[in-house]
C-alpha cells in the first residue's frame, strides 16, 4: 500500500506509520528511468517501511520470554539494553534484533534457560535489503521450544562490506547446513562454522545468488521477431 | 583413461591422493582384492549422484573400512533450481505454482504453508472460509497419505522386497487419481492460492473420496502383513539408523524421526492450523529410534490421515472456497470447457459484454496482482517428512521479497551421518530410506 493513503483533511497527506523503519524509497513506476514521464506514474514515491520497534507490554506470553531473557542476560553479565537492539511484535510474532557479537551467548542462554528453552532452530534464512544502509543483510533465525510451545524469532543484521556473524553451530548443531546455505546464497560468512563452504551452488561459483542486485541469468525470448526480456528485466509493479 | 586391468567395466589410476578406481558394474571382486593388496585399508566410496537407492540426485561419500562405515557425508544441491529466487519476480498468486515443485512429493504441503503465510501478512486468516479450510486439510491428509506410501514403497525396493513397492505405488496411483480428478493434475497443481482454493470440488468428487477411504481401509493392513511382521525385514530395519531424542534435538529432526524417539511432537497438535485443532486423531509414536519404528509411525499416519479425510467429508458444507475479498480473490471462477480448464464463461460474458469495471478489476488483479503490507512472517506446518516452515518477507509490493522455505528433508538428512557412522553399508541404504528425503525439496 502506497504512503498518504490516510491522509487527513484536503492538505497533503500525511505519511502512513511514521514508526516504521525505513529500508528504502521507490521512485515511479514500471521500472521505467529513461525518457518523459507520459504516464504520469513517474512522481510516485514509495517508503519501504517495515514494522517499527514495540514497547511494553508485548502481549501473551512475550512479555515473559522477554523478561526471562532481559533477567538471564543480566545474570551472564551482558547488558541486554547492548544485546537487544529492539524487539518488534507484529503479526503475533515476536522478533529480537541481537548484536551480532551476542548471538552466540544469548542463543546459548535462549537454549539452556529452563523458563526459556528454545530447544530446536528451524536454521537461518537470510535477506538483503540493499536500501538499508549500514544492515544490508540481514540474519533471520526462528527458534522453537517444544517444552513451552513457543516460537521466537531472532534477527541480526550486518553492513554489506562486512558480513560477519558469528557461528551458532555450536549450540544448535542443525545450523550447520543452513548456515552453509545461507552463506551459498547471501555471503554472510558465519565465523566459526566448521566448514563454510558452498552446499548448493558449485564449489566454484562467483557471485551470491540470492542478493537483490544478482540477476536471474534469463534470457530474452524471441517471438514473432519481438524480443521479450528475462523476467527480472521487465517492466515491474514497484 | 589408463587401467591397470583387464576389465574395461573397472579401471584403476593413481593419484596424488592413492588408487582411484572406477566401478562401473559386476567387478567387485577385483576392488576388493586389489584394496586388500593395497597399504590403506579405508576406501572412499561415491554413492550416487546416479544410484537407484539414494532418494533422487543424493550423493553419499562413504570411507568404509572393510563392511563397515567410518565417515559418511552427504553432497546436495544436484537438483537446486533456484526457486525461491525466481519467487521473487511472480507475483502473490504465482508463488503458489512454484512452491508445489519443491518436495514435489509433497505439493499441498508446500502451497498450504505458504498460503498460510501469505495470508498472515495480509491479515485475513480469519476470513478464510470453512469450506476452504476443510478441503486443505483433506488435501493435505490425502498428500500425506501417498507421500507416505512413496517412502514405504521405495524404502522396501532398496531392501529387494518389489512386492511392497508395487503396493505402495497401486496405492499411491489412487490417490493421485483423486488428485487429477479435483485439481486437475497428478503433481504441481497450485490448487492451494492466497485466500482459499483454486476451484471447488467437481461433482462426483466426495463419492470418489469415500469410495477412496473404503479401498485404502481394506488395503493398509496388507502392508502390516507383507512387513510389518515379516522376521526378515525386521531383521534389516530393526536397530538401524538410530538416533535418539537428544540427536533430534541438536540435529533439528522432525517428523517421523523425532516420533521415533517417542516425543509425540505434531504441529498439527502443538500449533494447529487450517482447523486441525478440530478433527479427531491420534499422533504415533515409537520408542525404539530406528528405521522399523519409522516405519511403523508412518503406516500408522496413514490410518489417523484416513480417519481425517473422513471427517472432512462428513463436516463439508456447501460456500465459498475463496475469501470475500475482491481485491485479492481470484476474480474468475475457473470452470472446465471443452479446451481445458479456463475462466467461466459467464464472467467472460460479463467482462467483456457488460462491466468494464470487472474488466480493468480482472486485469489490474491477474496481471500486477495484490500487494501485502510490509513485514515477515513464519508459518510452520506439520508435513509428512515434518516441520515445513515458511519464511516470508514482503516490501509491500505486489512480489515477495523474499521466500525461505525450510525444508524438512533438508535438515533431516543431516542426521545422516549420524545414524550410518559405525553401521555396515548396507544399513546406509535403510537408513537415508528411512529419512525419507526428497531431493526436490532438499536443494530447491
Amino acid at each position: 500500500m502506497s504512503d498518504g493513503q490516510t491522509g487527513g483533511n484536503g492538505a497533503v497527506p500525511a505519511p502512513r506509520g511514521n514508526s516504521g523503519e525505513v529500508i528504502d524509497v521507490r521512485r515511479g513506476m514500471f521500472g521505467a528511468k529513461e525518457g518523459g514521464d507520459t504516464s504520469g506514474y513517474g512522481g510516485l514515491v514509495r517508503t519501504v517501511r517495515l514494522p517499527g520497534a514495540s514497547s511494553r507490554p508485548y502481549g501473551g506470553w512475550f512479555d515473559e520470554v522477554a523478561d526471562e531473557l532481559e533477567g538471564a542476560l543480566e545474570e551472564a553479565g551482558l547488558v541486554p539494553e547492548e544485546v537487544i537492539e529492539k524487539t518488534v511484535v507484529d503479526r503475533g510474532e515476536i522478533t529480537f534484533h541481537i548484536a551480532r557479537e551476542h548471538l552466540p551467548a544469548t542463543a546459548r542462554i535462549l537454549r539452556d534457560d529452563p523458563a526459556l528453552r528454545f530447544e530446536t532452530c528451524t536454521g537461518v534464512s537470510g535477506v538483503h535489503f540493499p536500501g538499508d544502509k549500514g544492515r544490508e543483510l540481514h540474519a533471520v533465525y526462528h527458534l522453537r521450544s517444544i517444552t513451552h510451545n513457543r516460537l521466537i524469532r531472532l534477527e541480526v543484521g550486518v553492513p554489506d562490506d562486512d558480513p560477519h556473524i558469528p557461528s551458532i553451530v555450536s549450540v544448535y548443531p542443525t545450523n550447520d547446513w543452513h548456515e552453509r546455505e545461507t552463506y551459498d546464497f547471501f555471503g554472510l560468512i558465519f565465523d566459526g562454522h566448521p566448514a563454510l563452504t558452498r552446499i548448493m551452488m558449485p564449489d566454484d561459483w562467483q557471485g551470491f545468488p540470492q542478493r537483490k542486485d544478482y540477476p536471474l541469468g534469463g534470457i530474452p525470448v524471441e517471438y514473432k521477431g519481438a524480443q521479450i526480456p528475462a523476467p527480472d528485466q521487465r517492466r515491474s509493479y514497484s | 583413461m589408463s587401467t591397470s586391468h583387464a576389465t574395461p567395466s573397472a579401471s584403476a589410476r593413481e593419484t596424488t591422493e592413492g588408487t582411484v578406481y572406477t566401478v562401473t558394474g559386476g567387478d567387485w571382486d577385483e576392488i576388493a582384492e586389489a584394496a586388500a593388496k593395497g597399504d590403506d585399508e579405508k576406501i572412499i566410496v561415491n554413492m550416487g549422484p546416479q544410484h537407484p537407492s539414494t532418494h533422487g540426485v543424493l550423493r553419499l561419500i562413504l570411507e568404509i573400512d572393510g563392511e563397515t562405515v567410518t565417515e559418511a557425508r552427504c553432497g546436495i544441491g544436484y537438483l537446486h533450481t533456484g526457486i525461491e529466487k525466481n519467487l521473487e519476480y511472480r507475483t502473490w498468486t504465482q508463488g503458489t505454482t512454484f512452491v508445489t515443485r519443491m518436495d514435489y512429493l509433497t505439493p499441498f504441503f508446500n502451497e498450504a504453508a505458504y498460503c498460510l503465510a501469505v495470508e498472515k501478512l495480509l491479515g485475513i486468516e480469519d476470513q478464510i472460509p470453512d469450506r476452504a479450510n476443510v478441503i486443505r486439510v483433506m488435501m493435505m491428509e490425502l498428500n500425506r497419505i501417498s507421500s507416505h506410501l512413496v517412502a514405504i514403497a521405495t524404502g522396501g525396493m532398496e531392501l529387494g522386497a518389489t512386492t511392497v513397492m508395487i503396493y505402495g505405488f497401486r496405492d499411491r496411483e489412487m490417490v493421485l487419481d483423486l488428485f487429477e480428478l479435483i485439481t486437475g493434475l497428478r503433481m504441481n497443481h497450485a490448487y492451494i492460492r492466497p485466500g482459499g482454493l483454486a476451484q471447488d470440488l467437481p461433482p462426483g468428487a466426495i463419492d470418489q473420496l469415500r469410495e477412496f477411504v473404503k479401498k485404502m481401509r481394506k488395503n493398509l493392513p496388507e502392508y502390516d502383513k507383507l512387513c510389518s511382521g515379516n522376521p526378515v525385514f525386521q531383521a534389516r530395519l530393526k536397530d538401524v539408523g538410530h538416533l535418539d531424542l537428544a540427536g533430534c534435538m541438536a540435529l533439528g529432526a522432525t517428523g517421523p524421526i523425532l516420533r521415533s524417539t517417542g516425543l509425540p511432537h505434531d504441529l498439527r497438535k502443538a500449533q494447529p492450523y487450517c482447523g486441525y485443532e478440530t478433527y479427531d486423531f491420534e499422533v504415533p509414536t515409537a520408542d525404539t529410534c530406528d528405521s522399523y519404528g519409522r516405519f511403523l509411525i508412518r503406516l500408522e499416519e496413514m490410518h489417523q490421515s484416513l480417519r481425517i479425510v473422513e471427517q472432512c467429508l462428513d463436516r463439508l458444507e456447501p460456500g465459498p472456497v475463496m475469501v470475500a475479498d475482491k481485491k485479492i480473490a481470484w476474480p474468475a471462477q475457473l470452470a472446465l470447457g471443452p479446451d481445458g480448464l479456463g475462466n467461466s464463461l459467464d464472467h467472460i460474458k460479463n467482462i467483456m459484454g457488460t462491466s468494464m469495471e470487472a474488466l480493468i478489476h480482472h486485469f489490474k488483479l491477474v496481471t500486477e496482482g495484490f500487494r501485502v503490507p510490509p513485514g515477515q512472517a513464519y508459518v510452520a506446518v506439520e508435513s509428512p517428512k515434518g516441520e515445513l516452515g515458511v519464511h516470508v518477507v514482503s516490501d509491500g509490493g505486489t512480489r515477495p521479497y523474499r521466500v525461505h522455505f525450510r525444508d524438512p528433508s533438508f535438515t533431516n538428512l543431516q542426521t545422516m551421518a549420524a545414524m550410518c557412522e559405525g553401521g555396515q553399508v548396507a544399513d546406509v541404504i535403510v537408513a537415508v530410506a528411512s529419512i525419507d528425503p526428497v531431493m526436490g525439496g532438499v536443494d530447491r
